[in-house]
């Protein structure tokens, strides 16, 4: 159901300030939330002015400088720094986004951060994406087939069917559009959710997948599937330019021509 | 450590909302407001039924400047209603799901839904 005050023990308290050293002219402000499990105290969001004449051009950038320059405590998973691995997954300027690749510049005014919404947080930026993983492990992402391979080459592909999995194989599954979604907020426990779906879907138009229909099966459900009402969230926020509402309305197209 | 006892991270109250978001929540809201309309509407052919003085009295209620903004409500969230209602019936055929046209058609649908209540009530008056 849709509770939208946040929890008491997940309300927001004011944090701390770090003023920027003295002598630099070209400051910026960061506002950053943060979470102790340890102190067993409220959220806070603490806020860093950065020195931005001696920072990388990325969020990221900024996040590594203030935990190498300003506060060693502050906590947030990365990895690549190419928007490839997916791990700096966050909310920044108000929508879900890689650290590693949004831009510093495009962000207008004080820069805001906080975890991936509605989720579970570990410490500062970490969220917990137990539930998120499940979800995609659910959908049995892998190639299931019953007829054998042939015995001298793989299972082979036409360009035509092989463009069709491109776009869908291409998630980095950070869950950021999981996590921009309302319909996932109020029923993550039931609703599989985007990042799932596109992963769902990106089995279900395999060429060389044979178990279609009982992935089809197990998709249709008014919740797993039909909590997406096409508020689009998902496609706006995805930081690599996927669409899974397309791949959800495809597979609602494919569960209704079946039908008939 | 317990699960249970980890913040929940904020959500509606941090997110910038796309305009296809606006679109979809007003897509409900309007089909509530719509439901409540038609109580009214039974109410309106109940009165009817009822007699004159009866539908008199409906009339005065629906001539006051709280019925006409209730009914140009209503106007509003049928002609909403109806044109978001066509965008979600495209999509259901897998068309204008791109980033781009999800965005103008989010546009598109809300000028629409003002221009046809404007429209209906320089018609009906």
């Amino acid at each position: 159901m849709a509770e939208f005050r946040l929890p008491k023990n997940s309300r927001i308290k004011k944090g701390k300030h770090f003023a920027a050293a003295n002598g630099s002219s070209n400051t910026r402000t960061y506002a950053v939330y943060r979470y102790d499990p340890d102190s067993g105290e409220n959220p806070r969001v603490d806020t860093y002015e950065i020195d931005m004449d001696n920072c990388g051009p990325m969020v990221l950038d900024a996040l590594i400088k203030i935990k190498n320059e300003i506060d060693p405590t502050l906590t947030f998973r990365r990895s690549c720094r190419e928007g490839i691995c997916g791990s700096c997954a966050m909310n920044i300027d108000g929508g879900n986004t890689l650290a590693c690749t949004r831009a510093n510049d495009e962000v207008k005014g004080d820069v805001k951060i906080y975890p991936l919404p509605h989720m579970p947080v570990v410490k500062d930026l970490v969220t917990d994406l137990t539930n998120f993983y499940a979800q995609y492990a659910s959908i049995k992402p892998w190639l299931q087939s019953r007829t054998p391979p042939p015995p001298d080459q793989e299972r082979l592909q036409s360009k035509e069917d092989q463009e069709l999995i491109n776009e869908p194989a291409a998630c980095i599954l950070c869950a950021c559009c999981s996590t921009s979604c309302p319909s996932y907020w109020w029923n993550s426990d039931r609703y599989l959710g985007p990042a799932a779906l596109l992963a769902a879907y990106r089995w279900l138009v395999d060429s060389r997948d044979e178990a279609t229909g009982e992935r089809l099966d197990e998709l249709e459900d008014p919740f797993r599937l039909y909590r997406c009402h096409t508020i689009m969230n998902c496609t706006q926020t995805c930081p690599k330019g996927l669409n899974p509402a397309q791949a959800i309305a495809e597979t609602k197209k494919m569960l209704a021509e079946r039908k008939y | 450590m317990n699960n249970h006892d980890r913040p929940l991270s904020p959500h509606i109250s941090i997110y910038r909302w796309p305009v296809t978001m606006v679109t979809s929540i007003l897509h409900r809201a309007t089909g509530i407001a719509m439901a409540a309309g038609f109580i009214v509407l039974v109410g309106w052919l109940f009165d009817a039924a009822s007699g004159p003085e009866v539908y008199a009295k409906f009339l005065g209620v629906m001539n006051s400047t709280l019925g006409w903004i209730l009914l140009v409500g209503w106007s509003y969230a049928f002609f909403y209603h109806l044109s978001n209602g066509i965008r979600h019936l495209v999509w259901d055929t897998g068309r204008g799901l791109e980033k781009e046209q999800a965005t103008a058609s989010a546009w598109f649908v809300i000028v629409a839904s003002i221009v046809l209540t404007a429209a209906f009530w320089w018609v009906a008056s």
